[in-house]
């Protein structure tokens, strides 16, 4: 059974004459404790796709269904249950006057989950901090640290599928490593299913299984990460990413830029 | 090397926050001729703090220090308010990070660039618009006149990006430092991006300093690689040869992004070593 079932996702913006389209007929099928991914260039509308899923749009037509449960157009608490979402940027998605313990016991609170204490306890030894870090406010935090608490913050809930919003592009490629490594080490020990948006080809073969190629909010191609990796990407936009990605692996030969 | 444009000799930078020194900077030296240097290092490794020594953009906390900061005949060290407001922008110019924080908001991007040229040179507006005009189909936008009257918010990263290297090169400057100019900018406006920049420093004959995180970029697009580390160069390598960086930890940089169909099952981090520190 599939974890994640999208089918014929649409998406726009604005109505009459100023009406805008971003996502046409969008079908992805993610298996549980597989890991997706999603990638394209900014404004392909990968990070749209995730947004329908985690509720934070209502307006999209279609049909969206998780763990077998299909999604309303409002937010429910048993979606947030079941999908949790880690976003970009770690210094803009934690409350800069909330300390960790109090970001971490805050979706506790709204669930009424019990045992608060032992479970924040827990979920920070998983994600790599200790008890220390408990009382200290996002700011004395680095961003490996803070993007760590995230995803504890969207571990807490014991969620079966993690959306994950670029999770490592605003950080060094070391400290990008350390937060890979965690979430590899954390979806085959708690046997999650992931939906990554990325554009780093590099991480997304590193990390996720299959991997759809959006462009102007199409699904141009979906391909296996070992299909995209050994060239047998089909599509031509498919094949201009791979090439500006090795280029930045092999030596800039041809100085011509090509048209956007 | 020929015709060096900086040098820079023993550089030391420290803040005092009450009564605390904290040495961002410590003893880099390096010259800079007619070539593209990159400096890399991860964040907080004080690559952005030389950048910005070179223009004194520094707040009134921090203390700059050097055997040697000579940039051309000007001792950047000595050189007063007024020399350094010459120098900045018209001899030596900046490329911040990200487009969408660095462009003035309510400002038209044409006239942002325009701006640059007057406040340089003694010349009337309109010259200054045609130069503007004349500079964004540099840097290669389509329809420059239709971009000249367009705000901020309503060009894309990519454009952005290529509206800021319009304003810096105008001037035209002998020394471009780029702060992580495409760290904002995905994968296929990257490219375009620096194999621009590559085209118009080649061109008016600029210096490049590139800082960047990412040697996997870097080592395709520079001459030579500054890597920094706590303050300090720990290494000092051609770009071609980076694949024989002996040091630990430019290794382990190079090791540490996942590449295209990569087979490995844990990416190895960082083990820092104390003693790096007092090479």
């Amino acid at each position: 059974m599939n974890m994640i079932n999208i089918e014929g996702l649409n998406l726009s913006f604005g109505s009459g004459s100023n009406e805008s389209k971003i996502l046409h007929d969008v079908n992805i099928q993610v298996k549980a404790g597989e890991s997706f991914g999603l990638v394209g260039e900014s404004g392909s509308g990968k990070t749209t796709v995730l947004r329908c899923l985690a509720g934070q749009y209502h307006h999209w037509s279609g049909q969206l269904s998780v763990n077998g449960n299909s999604l309303q157009h409002k937010l429910d608490k048993k979606r947030c249950i079941d999908m949790q979402m880690v976003f970009q940027d770690p210094y803009g998605s934690l409350h800069p006057r909330h300390s960790i313990e109090t970001a971490l016991a805050e979706p506790l609170k709204i669930h009424k989950m019990d045992n608060k204490d032992q479970r924040i306890s827990s979920i920070l030894k998983k994600v790599g901090l200790d008890d220390s870090f408990r009382y200290r406010s996002p700011h004395q935090l680095s961003g490996g640290q803070r993007q760590r608490v995230a995803i504890a913050r969207a571990l807490i809930l014991e969620p079966q599928i993690l959306l994950l919003d670029e999770p490592t592009s605003a950080l060094d490629v070391s400290v990008q490593a350390e937060i890979l490594n965690l979430l590899k080490e954390l979806k085959e020990k708690e046997g999650l299913t992931y939906l990554m948006v990325t554009h780093d080809l590099g991480v997304v073969t590193y990390l996720c299984d299959r991997v759809a190629v959006m462009q102007n909010g199409h699904i141009v191609e979906t391909i296996s990460s070992s299909d995209l990796a050994n060239h047998g990407a089909s599509e031509p936009y498919t094949k201009m990413l791979l090439d500006c990605c090795y280029h930045t692996e092999a030596r800039l030969n041809d100085t011509t830029s090509f048209a956007n | 090397m020929q015709n060096t444009k900086l040098e820079v000799k023993n550089l030391q930078i420290s803040f005092s926050h009450e009564g605390n020194q904290v040495n961002a900077v410590r003893d880099v030296s390096f010259s800079l001729g007619q070539e593209k240097l990159a400096i890399v290092g991860e964040s907080g490794s004080g690559k952005s703090t030389v950048g910005r020594s070179l223009l004194k953009l520094h707040p009134k906390n921090a203390t700059v220090e050097a055997e040697k900061l000579l940039f051309g005949d000007i001792d950047l060290l000595k050189a007063s308010e007024k020399t350094m407001r010459d120098i900045r922008g018209r001899r030596i110019s900046m490329i911040m990070q990200d487009p969408k924080y660095s462009l003035n908001p309510v400002m038209k991007v044409g006239d942002q660039i325009a701006e640059a040229y007057l406040a340089h040179y003694k010349v009337s507006k309109k010259i200054a618009q045609e130069k503007a005009l004349v500079m964004l189909e540099k840097v290669q936008i389509r329809d420059p006149k239709r971009v000249y009257s367009l705000y901020p918010h309503e060009v894309s990263g990519g454009m952005g990006q290529r509206v800021m290297i319009a304003m810096m090169l105008i001037p035209e400057p002998e020394i471009i430092i780029a702060d992580e100019p495409t760290s904002a900018l995905d994968v296929s406006v990257q490219r375009q991006v620096l194999n621009l920049l590559d085209e118009l420093i080649n061109e008016s004959n600029i210096g490049l300093i590139f800082i960047s995180h990412d040697l996997d970029l870097v080592r395709n697009y520079c001459d030579r690689v500054l890597v920094m580390y706590a303050g300090r160069v720990v290494e000092s390598i051609k770009a071609s040869e980076l694949e024989n960086a002996h040091h630990p930890y430019t290794q382990g940089l190079l090791k540490a992004p996942p590449r295209i169909g990569d087979i490995r099952h844990r990416l190895p981090t960082l083990e820092r070593d104390p003693s790096w520190l007092y090479n």
